[in-house]
């Protein structure tokens, strides 16, 4: 290459430079957030919640992309599969709930130790590497997607195992980065003080991290890899993410409505109790087809029958809490998210998740799309929902504690998003219950699972036509995404007034 | 706190505790069951065969007494003409297990009913009808996975299976791995299927 030819690529890259930076400039003004309004933790937790809104955002971009190829079955083929776009859907949504998660608990940490963050550096340390690690996974995943068949693909490449498929370097990345948040949590607890909600967080961060270890191995038996990877999946999303859920529900509850320490504290070890009493031995349910034993069936059947009641308490917990205090709250689009989220956990997961869990049903309805349309409620319902009501309440502090409600200037961009996202995910939900009875049907009981079956039941007009419910409220849901980006990004900035004061009793 | 007395279900420490016991108790019933569920499934035992069975004929018949099916283990049938030992077995298998995760088939395929609903279970792939006639079975998978756009299989579907740059020894080894899945006792799932020695 000649002189000329660098010179001329440094001088654009520097162009290109210099532009950016003037429209991030440009843009950081528009926004017009200050920072000053924050704690530091805080701080670190807004991070968090930018990088999840845009894994969010990426989530359901993918998850179109794998929409359209159930319909146009070409599209996209051999540059970017589906199996992919479907990965990277269901990463990005693990990876975003987790920075949401993570997020909430730097933002009420402070507040509820009553003191300033321990070890805010490597905290923030820790935020970089992290978000570094999974942008360097995610390019990977879409610029390599596959090796050979080696130790070492599993290692820099991908491990090929649904939900954590995150090559193994990043997993030990993972491990450190969960290491560091838990010592800013438990350092910062100890100096300041604990309380019931301190304690219940810090034995769930316990088992969440060590959880994730026994996805961490290569396993030649397919029976005994399934066992393990069952172990994460299920005790994280179906336990200790609901353990945690309760946790940031308590303390928003207080925060949003000023419901007594004493009665969140008591419900919280209510839902402990009933949540790891079905949701550790519920496990079972994953138990029933992998090649383990029979008994799996009794356990696994009985206890995941009994999942649905820690949530329904959830739902009667938090509407009893804002009927008794007549939804005087101090952000509306926050309490309308939490609301969501008791009646979309209690649904998502309860409902959806009871009605094939049983063996005798599950034999038929096991690895069609009914698990799709009980995936895509619930883990919206439990876990979107919670965190987009944190990206609220994180908004009115960074504007400086602003007033939110339901008639503020332009309430009708969070309630249209608040809309939109509910219908469309609902919508998605009912299409691939449809999809998934009529291929329990078709493919499993009348054609017996062979593969001539499967394709008879893809290929039959009501499995089709509901691909085709499920891109258009795929569409309502990403509409009602980007509404809600737009809507955080401008919400209070025209607002003077102060939020009505909450003081928890 | 306050004075007045308590009743036991709206006391505090009384949840606290129930949370703390419950927990540990389910943990431990828990703990017990994986380390039976383990040795009840080692590589080699009665549900989960060795690796070695993939020089075995493998069926897949419904027991009417049982209501269900299970697989049954009959007379010496090689796989690529060959008779392997127990090592051998062994390599070929984790071959192919390791290539089904380096080549991500999971997000389309489900194994043992888990992954994604883009492409069909393969759980009992090696006993499928779709493979027409046993003496052809092994060699058209070969064929299909080394060069799956050629050797499509789309029942009508227009979906096709990517080149995933699979090598012949990955796919033999992929070939191994699914017949050795076939064997494992999975409880009757699926149901009622119809294996490719049925209709013969």
């Amino acid at each position: 290459m000649s002189t000329n030819g660098l010179d001329g690529v440094m001088h654009s890259a520097i162009n290109i430079c210099t532009r950016s930076q003037a429209r991030w400039a440009e843009f950081t003004q528009w926004v017009n957030l200050d920072s000053n309004n924050l704690s530091d933790g805080q701080k670190l937790a807004v991070k968090y919640f930018t990088v999840a809104v845009i894994l969010f955002f990426a989530q359901i971009l993918f998850g179109m992309l794998a929409a359209t190829q159930f319909i146009y079955p070409g599209f996209l083929y051999e540059i970017l599969d589906f199996n992919v776009n479907r990965m990277v859907h269901i990463n990005a949504m693990v990876v975003w709930m987790l920075y949401g998660f993570i997020g909430c608990v730097y933002w009420l940490l402070e507040d509820e130790s009553k003191t300033e963050i321990v070890g805010l550096k490597l905290g923030n340390i820790a935020f970089w590497v992290l978000t570094g690690a999974v942008t360097l996974v995610v390019l990977v995943y879409l610029l390599v997607q596959i090796g050979p068949g080696k130790t070492s693909s599993l290692w820099l490449i991908n491990e090929g195992r649904e939900y954590i498929e995150a090559p193994r370097w990043a997993d030990i990345g993972i491990v450190i980065v969960m290491l560091i948040f838990f010592y800013n949590v438990v350092a910062t607890f100890s100096k300041g003080q604990w309380s019931g909600i301190a304690g219940v967080l810090t034995l769930d961060l316990v088992a969440l991290a060590g959880l994730y270890v026994a996805g961490m191995f290569y396993m030649t038996n397919i029976t005994h890899d399934q066992y393990w990877w069952w172990w994460v999946i299920h005790l994280w999303v179906e336990a200790t993410w609901e353990v945690l859920v309760g946790v940031i529900m308590a303390w928003s509850l207080m925060k949003l409505l000023g419901v007594k320490r004493k009665i969140v504290q008591t419900w919280l070890y209510i839902e402990v109790a009933l949540m790891f009493g079905s949701g550790i031995l519920g496990l079972g349910h994953h138990y029933f087809w992998i090649g383990t034993p029979e008994y799996w069936f009794t356990i696994g059947g009985f206890f995941s029958a009994l999942e649905p009641i820690p949530l329904v308490a959830m739902v009667v917990h938090a509407v009893y809490d804002s009927g008794s205090h007549a939804f005087k709250n101090g952000n509306h689009p926050a309490l309308a998210w939490i609301i969501a989220h008791a009646f979309g956990n209690f649904f998502g997961a309860g409902v959806w998740g009871f009605m094939h869990t049983l063996p005798q049903i599950n034999l038929y309805t096991h690895g069609t799309q009914w698990s799709a349309s009980h995936g895509h409620l619930a883990f919206f319902g439990a876990y979107a929902t919670i965190n987009i009501a944190f990206f609220y309440l994180a908004i009115q502090h960074w504007r400086g504690n602003v007033w939110m409600s339901g008639q503020s200037e332009n309430a009708w961009r969070w309630k249209w998003a608040l809309g939109l996202l509910n219908v469309g995910v609902v919508g998605m939900t009912i299409a691939l219950l449809i999809a998934g009875y009529e291929q329990s049907f078709i493919e499993r009981a009348v054609e017996g699972s062979t593969w001539a079956g499967y394709f008879s039941a893809q290929n039959h007009p009501s499995f089709q036509s509901a691909m085709i419910w499920r891109w258009f409220f795929g569409l309502l849901t990403f509409a009602g995404l980007i509404l809600l980006i737009w809507d955080l990004m401008t919400i209070g900035k025209t607002e003077t007034r102060k939020a009505q004061e909450i003081i928890s009793e | 706190m306050n004075d007045t007395p308590q009743p036991l279900w709206a006391s505090e420490t009384f949840w606290k505790k129930t949370a703390i016991w419950v927990t540990a108790g389910s943990f431990i019933v828990l703990v017990v069951l994986t380390f039976d569920s383990l040795s009840q499934t080692k590589a080699g035992s009665k549900r989960v065969p060795a690796y070695s069975v993939i020089n075995k004929k493998i069926d897949y018949q419904y027991q009417p007494q049982l209501h269900k099916s299970i697989p049954v283990i009959g007379e010496n049938e090689f796989l690529f003409g060959k008779e392997f030992t127990e090592e051998e077995a062994f390599q070929l298998v984790d071959l192919g297990k390791k290539t089904s995760q380096a080549k991500n088939c999971m997000n389309c395929h489900t194994l043992l009913g888990n992954g994604a609903y883009f492409a069909p279970d393969l759980t009992k792939a090696w006993l499928d009808q779709g493979w027409l006639s046993t003496q052809l079975r092994e060699d058209a998978m070969v064929k299909f996975l080394v060069d799956p756009e050629k050797n499509a299989r789309t029942f009508g579907s227009n979906r096709k299976m990517p080149n995933l740059d699979i090598t012949e020894e990955e796919a033999k080894g992929l070939v191994a791995f699914l017949k050795w899945m076939s064997s494992i006792d999975t409880n009757g799932f699926p149901y009622n299927f119809k294996t490719i020695y049925a209709e013969q």
